[in-house]
């Protein structure tokens, strides 16, 4: 079928709309439990070849620098590269179709069920791992930040200012963006 | 009506200020919906695991906030004002960068923005902890869900619906 699979050829195949929804689709309605970011490379840069692994490492840089969930970002980029605005809307769209869908049922049950005592046990239970799964995730995507003294010094005064003084995230940001900028500032010897 | 631009104006705020994902706003917005929208810290808690229930960017789960709020109409509003602002800046940085390509800048904006988000992300635990984790069995569910997430390989949906279940049974059965 893929007659010229292994040239590193440019990437430009440009896949239809449709196909494009529908890939978005498969991804949104299959990532339980995260690695969104793994899925969309796997399909980008493995099965479909859209992307050479350089394109994708670099839209995954923007979409990480950008504010916004990383992998809607890196979804909005991708579809722009390949099929212009429509390209955008079209892979946006699919990556969040299914998980609303299925977060607006369990939102619904939930309203219609909140002093129900067995729902309250479980939902206390469900609560404490997700606390705990995000305490994970935030250990290993900062794995390699615990043991540089400036990156931990800024974790730190971050986490002191938003939660211990409580300060606003806009002021929280105004005050630790500059500090960590002027910190991490390009140097000239590379 | 006026709830419901109001409840555009906080999640449009929110996605311009998620700097580094969504869960670096997960402290701001407990505390803006509760003191704005009367949703307390440990409604705040249940809606938040069902986004890591669901399939999909787990942030999602800000359309049952919505939905909480104001109904379909308040998820269909809290769907567009969080997801959109970031998109449309996404969408016009990207083009711009492919322009002017790279620059030593953007690697430094990168790098300066990473620990900022883990501190927040870091807030958000403590947040998201000090509402769910209540009792010895709820600490307990939490640091046995952390080490299995870190040092195996079982999908995170399942040790959450473990937990779910096997908190129901044992606050049922010690008290």
């Amino acid at each position: 079928m893929n007659i010229t699979s292994q040239d590193d050829l440019p990437s430009k195949i440009t896949p239809s709309l449709f196909d494009l929804f529908v890939q978005f689709l498969i991804i949104g309605a299959i990532s339980f439990g995260g690695g969104i970011i793994a899925y969309e490379r796997i399909l980008l840069v493995e099965r479909r070849k859209w992307l050479t692994p350089d394109e994708f490492m670099a839209y995954l840089a923007i979409g990480q620098t950008m504010p916004g969930l990383n992998s809607v970002n890196l979804a909005v980029l991708v579809g722009d590269h390949l099929r212009g605005v429509a390209g955008a809307i079209i892979t946006t769209l699919g990556l969040i179709l299914p998980g609303s869908l299925f977060v607006l049922g369990i939102g619904l049950l939930y309203a219609n069920n909140t002093d129900h005592p067995l729902a309250n046990l479980i939902l206390a239970g469900i609560a404490a791992a997700a606390t705990g799964l995000l305490g994970a995730i935030t250990y290993r995507i900062g794995e390699a930040q615990w043991h540089q003294i400036k990156s931990l010094l800024l974790i730190i005064a971050t986490f002191l200012l938003m939660s211990i003084a409580k300060l606003s995230l806009l002021l929280v940001l105004l005050i630790m963006a500059p500090v960590a900028l002027y910190l991490y500032r390009p140097r000239k010897s590379k | 009506m006026n709830l419901l631009i109001q409840l555009a104006l906080s999640f449009a705020l929110l996605s311009l200020l998620a700097v580094g994902g969504g869960t670096a706003v997960l402290p701001e917005m407990q505390t803006l919906i509760s003191q704005q929208f009367g949703i307390d810290h440990t409604q705040f808690v249940h809606i938040y695991s069902f986004g890591q229930l669901a399939p999909g960017p787990n942030m999602l789960m800000v359309l049952v906030i919505g939905y909480q709020i104001a109904g379909l109409l308040g998820a269909g509003v809290v769907l567009i004002s969080f997801f959109l602002p970031s998109s449309i800046l996404c969408f016009y940085i990207g083009r711009l960068w492919s322009r002017f390509g790279e620059s030593p800048w953007r690697r430094s904006i990168q790098n300066a923005l990473e620990p900022i988000s883990i501190g927040l992300m870091a807030s958000g635990v403590y947040a998201v902890g000090k509402a769910s984790v209540v009792s010895p069995i709820t600490l307990a569910l939490a640091i046995i869900t952390l080490y299995l997430v870190l040092k195996t390989k079982i999908n995170p949906v399942f040790i959450i619906l473990g937990s779910g279940g096997v908190g129901a049974a044992l606050i049922h059965f010690l008290r």
